[in-house]
């Protein structure tokens, strides 16, 4: 990463940790759990309290339909660490890599639900655009999404801006695609706690 | 408390933490972070990057504001404020026109 602090500033404790799970993982400790381990009192603690509450709280989206938002709005944001990663856990949830491939590409003919598809919609403009107006979120309402349903994922869209941002800055490595399925299993079993 | 009240609370401990908890940054700086403004050159180019288009940050972004004479502290305070303020704008954005639709119950 592009400060050395998040490469090797972290106490002894935490080095230790870091090797335990390289071993039983078999895989490097991806970037993204790095970063929150940095100083966790400062933004990392706080944030997987909220982002583990947002994706794996209870709402009435399924867990993988969070994860699809969380690699859709990773798409949008053009970042590439965080879409990759949470494609292969959207899809490894979904057991449909199809369906999260063809919201990627072209969210208005894939093969979802209405009220997911309307919220998505917004989620994109919010992203894109920093706002939304009243007309917006009440055509997110038609389509049949609840107004806590829209809630919920405007906690996910903000999560994942803000992590999105953070990857970017901070010059997270890409994961290759056995990185990538051993996080999607662990974020699945797991979460972000 | 109810679901959506343990979300928002979790923004806003967020929000408190990196703003007015203890950091190496001092207070004033990191709001100017979060909001976006206020801040001179070189350290503006790279938090209105984090804010606007973070996609395009480069090596040399982070290399001029270290260059500078910020300590990597400081910067990764900075960087994490600007990222939370620019995805809480458009959070509590959206969650005020989410509140001006009528009271319904929400599939009218």
């Amino acid at each position: 990463m592009r400060l050395e602090i998040l490469n090797s500033g972290y106490p002894l404790g935490t080095r230790v940790l870091f090797a335990v799970i390289r071993v039983f993982s078999r895989q490097p400790l991806p970037d993204a759990a790095r970063l929150v381990f940095y100083r966790p009192d400062f933004y990392g603690g706080p944030m997987k309290e909220l982002t583990h509450e947002t994706m794996r709280g209870p709402s009435a989206w399924s867990v993988a339909d969070r994860e699809l938002m969380a690699a859709f709005v990773s798409k949008t944001n053009e970042c590439v660490w965080c879409r990759a990663a949470h494609t292969a856990t959207a899809a490894r949830a979904h057991d449909d890599e199809a369906m999260v491939a063809a919201v990627l590409a072209d969210l208005e003919t894939a093969p979802i639900q209405e009220p997911l598809r309307a919220t998505l919609r917004m989620l994109r403009k919010l992203t894109l655009e920093n706002r939304v107006t009243p007309d917006d979120m009440a055509a997110v309402l038609r389509a049949g999404a609840s107004r806590q349903q829209v809630e919920d994922a405007l906690a996910v869209c903000f999560a994942f801006n803000t992590t999105n941002r953070l990857a970017d800055a901070f010059g997270f490595s890409l994961l290759d695609a056995r990185g990538l399925d051993a996080g999607a299993k662990y974020l699945l079993a797991r979460g972000y706690r | 408390m109810s679901t959506e009240d343990r979300k928002r609370a979790a923004h806003r401990a967020l929000v408190a933490r990196v703003l007015e908890g203890d950091g190496r940054a001092p207070r004033d700086q990191r709001r100017a972070a979060f909001d976006r403004s206020g801040l001179g050159e070189p350290l503006r180019t790279l938090i209105d990057k984090v804010a606007g288009r973070p996609a395009q940050i480069t090596d040399d972004d982070l290399a001029a504001v270290k260059t500078s004479g910020l300590t990597e502290d400081e910067i990764f305070e900075l960087v994490v404020c600007a990222a939370v303020g620019q995805a809480t704008r458009q959070y509590e954005t959206a969650l005020g026109a989410l509140a001006q639709v009528a009271s319904g119950k929400g599939s009218g």
